[in-house]
């Protein structure tokens, strides 16, 4: 016994995930040109999976950046789906091994089909087959795009600097409309082109996001 | 810091910040200025990542191909056109006009 519920979740569960698993081929393949090797690639969306969080990664490693602010720069990324987690925590119910499967796919898809839904039950549905068909299909395609990145040589004749780019305002636009976020981009994104020539590599990226951190405070102090 | 020891470290700390929502107690995480806190930070280090990705070659500023594609994206975005048709676009843009020699 499906109810129409039940099977409109599974519908946007699985629409959901094949959208982003085919992303995932141009994570594989960006990754590979930015310099990393193929288990590296393969491990970040195994371990790591996040897409952000693995972009910024790729991103700032062709930058330069030194070790610790890629990991600040991804980790600050992550820090959303630890506040995804304690949503997702009375969905997901108790017991040590479900909860820590649970941890591992909580992003930002499975979260929010979740939470688009009204009963329980399709609440659990959602959860958890949009993660299980991400982390297959990502992986998958990640794996398929670190091959295929090897095969094309200079990244650049086939724009996939540009696609990186691309990648990150796709993260960003659903983010930004409404007009505090939308300021808070715009500040970040001016701090980063003013630090870049004189800030050493990888610092820009957290003085943004600092600056961004401190705008939300004054503003609610203002609505206080 | 090896290439393999920043990827584990930032698996490590990504991973377990999601490990640590399911340990929080509700009351906290929920708090309205976490959560704010949380948006602004996703929102600032993306912004910023735009314009690294965009127009930063090592520590200088470059005006290229990818500004440009850039623009492609940001339109098919408006029009809620797919992410992986966004991403694709960008790319076709910035390979065409390097082939036809109008951008670097």
């Amino acid at each position: 016994m499906t109810s129409p519920a039940v099977r409109a979740t599974v519908s946007m569960s699985l629409g959901v995930a094949g959208a982003v698993s085919l992303y995932g081929i141009s994570f594989g393949a960006l990754a590979v040109a930015s310099g990393l090797d193929f288990w590296q690639t393969q491990v970040l969306s195994l371990f790591m999976f996040s897409g952000g969080s693995q972009f910024a990664v790729i991103g700032l490693a062709a930058t330069g950046a030194p070790g610790l602010s890629v990991i600040t720069a991804a980790g600050l990324l992550g820090v959303r789906n630890g506040l995804y987690a304690v949503r997702m925590s009375s969905v997901v119910g108790p017991g040590f091994w479900k909860r820590l499967l649970a941890g591992h796919w909580t992003i930002d898809e499975s979260t929010a089909v979740a939470i688009a839904q009204t009963e329980p039950r399709a609440q659990r549905i959602g959860f958890w087959l949009t993660g299980a068909a991400i982390f297959v299909g990502w992986n998958a395609m990640t794996a398929a795009g670190a091959i295929l990145g090897d095969a094309l040589g200079d990244p650049r004749t086939w724009g996939l600097d540009a696609a990186a780019a691309a990648a990150f305002l796709g993260l960003l636009w659903p983010r930004i409309q409404s007009r505090q976020p939308a300021a808070v981009a715009a500040v970040a994104a001016a701090i980063t082109v003013l630090t870049l020539p004189t800030a050493p590599a990888g610092l820009p990226v957290l003085i943004a996001a600092a600056a961004g951190v401190v705008m939300a405070l004054l503003a609610e102090r203002r609505h206080a | 810091m090896t290439p393999w020891t920043t990827i584990l470290i930032a698996s490590a700390v990504v991973l377990g910040t999601k490990l640590l929502g399911y340990l929080v107690p509700a009351s906290v995480a929920a708090h309205p200025r976490i959560q704010r806190i949380s948006d602004v930070l996703t929102v600032a280090l993306l912004a910023s990542l735009v314009v690294t990705q965009t127009a930063a070659i090592g520590s200088a500023i470059v005006v290229d191909a990818r500004l440009a594609a850039l623009a492609v994206g940001a339109v098919l975005l408006r029009f809620r056109a797919p992410f992986i048709v966004v991403v694709l676009a960008a790319a076709a843009a910035a390979a065409a006009l390097r082939a036809m020699g109008w951008a670097a």
